[in-house]
């Protein structure tokens, strides 16, 4: 085990040894080879829809309960369920797009929040360590989503109109269109699922990578240097600490950015005019 | 050790962090589809469902305690308007008793007044007839008196000055003593 620590954080002279991008690529656990290959990150990513589904379980058993029972007194577990889901409800969706819309996309949007939420916080549980939503298929995923959704929100309420209302925007002399359509084109249809997978994902990544790098630089101080180089395990261990905390803000802010921008990407295929 | 570092050394070199693998794909969808299948079906549905509920029983109850109010001012309304009424039912009835008292009062004066009237007939008829009666008694009492006096004197035939001072004192003191005596 102590060799294992060893080989983590030296390298074969003994010196310090950073984190690499294979931390994102662990061992295949089972089902090398297949589409269903598990590694460390994938049984990550299981357990935490396996804690929200428990979550959330609970909480829409008490509502029925509460509902079933007229008991209009909230109790201190259920209001936790009803703060939650409103923080997406009313402060994201009826905020940006209006009761009526705001509940039509509210599955989308509660989804992507909280599996966003619930996989990035990963990153800094104990024994888990590493975000769930650092390796870029998740992100990809809800990204694509989002983008399906804005796009069916536009086409379902302007038909190919808005397409054109995207392209070629009102108001901009037609001898224009030559830059701004190819713009219009680009930041719509290209850079917007590709930013949000990419926000998140490389926020997770350097997240992680400055944990490993604080705490296994602590490690290799305390116990692999000589003498006086062992008090600087000191501050990497308080830098590692804040970080920590860091990744905690992160980790909410970033599952609210997704949430936002996939919700103001809907609300400008929904406006009419762009 | 050394082919294992290259081997990892190619693999750092084969993984681009940016392309998923594609099982990281496949369980990434399995996750979004049951969180959302989960969201959608099962949680929003029955919060929804408790936050109406809630709503309308808070309408439901704001609108009864509106009634509510509305019947206790009515009530109010009508409890005042009774007050009203009694108030000014008592004062009248206050008024008939000041009246029918002022009446009684004027009634029982007369009526006294009456019969102070009559007692003083009365007694101004009963000392007429004392009176009467008085100057009868005392006119005989007093001839008789007279005549006596006027025998004595004849009888002592008036022999002096004295004597005749004697008789009219004796007489006088008769006179006295018959009204002590009385």
């Amino acid at each position: 085990m102590s060799l294992l620590i060893k080989a983590a954080v030296t390298d074969e002279s003994g010196n310090y040894k950073g984190p690499s991008i294979m931390e994102f690529y662990p061992d295949i656990i089972a089902f090398e080879g297949t589409p269903f290959a598990l590694n460390r990150i994938m049984l990550i990513r299981l357990l935490v829809v396996s804690l929200l589904l428990i979550l959330f379980y609970l909480w829409t058993r008490s509502f029925q309960k509460a509902s079933r029972n007229q008991n209009f007194v909230p109790t201190k577990f259920q209001l936790m369920g009803e703060i939650s889901l409103n923080f997406v409800r009313t402060g994201i969706a009826h905020g940006q797009l209006g009761k009526v819309d705001g509940d039509r996309f509210l599955p989308l949007l509660t989804t992507i929040f909280f599996t966003v939420l619930g996989m990035n916080i990963t990153g800094i549980i104990p024994g888990l360590n590493i975000a769930a939503s650092s390796v870029i298929g998740l992100p990809i995923v809800l990204a694509a989503a989002a983008y399906v959704t804005f796009i069916y929100a536009g086409m379902k309420k302007h038909g190919f109109r808005f397409f054109k209302n995207s392209l070629f925007p009102s108001g901009v002399p037609p001898a224009l269109y030559v830059m701004v359509t190819p713009i219009e084109f680009l930041s719509t249809f290209i850079l917007r699922p590709v930013t949000l997978a990419l926000r998140l994902t490389m926020n997770m990544v350097a997240g992680h990578l400055l944990l490993v790098l604080c705490f296994g630089a602590t490690q290799f101080f305390f116990f692999y240097a000589d003498g006086f180089f062992k008090f600087f395990g000191i501050g990497t261990f308080i830098f590692g600490f804040a970080f920590t905390l860091f990744e905690i803000l992160v980790s909410f802010l970033q599952a609210y950015v997704f949430t936002l921008l996939t919700t103001v990407y809907i609300q400008l295929a929904l406006a009419d005019e762009h | 050790m050394i082919s294992r570092i290259i081997v990892a050394a190619a693999e750092t070199e084969a993984k681009n962090p940016l392309l998923p693998a594609d099982y990281d794909i496949l369980w990434s969808s399995v996750v979004f589809a049951i969180m959302l299948t989960f969201f959608w079906f099962k949680v929003l549905p029955n919060f929804k469902k408790t936050l109406d509920e809630r709503t309308e029983a808070i309408e439901g109850r704001l609108a009864a305690a509106e009634k509510a109010q509305a019947e206790a001012a009515a009530k109010t309304d009508e409890i005042s308007k009774a007050q009203e009424n009694n108030r000014a039912e008592a004062s009248a009835i206050r008024e008939e008793a000041r009246a029918e008292g002022a009446a009684i009062l004027a009634e029982l004066k007369e009526q006294a007044q009456a019969e102070a009237a009559r007692i003083t007939q009365t007694a101004k008829a009963q000392i007429e007839a004392e009176r009467q009666a008085a100057l009868i008694s005392l006119r005989s009492e007093v001839g008789s008196m007279a005549i006596d006096l006027a025998s004595k004197v004849v009888s002592e035939s008036l022999k002096d000055s004295a004597t005749a001072a004697k008789v009219v004192d004796d007489f006088l003191k008769d006179i006295e003593s018959s009204k002590a005596g009385n």
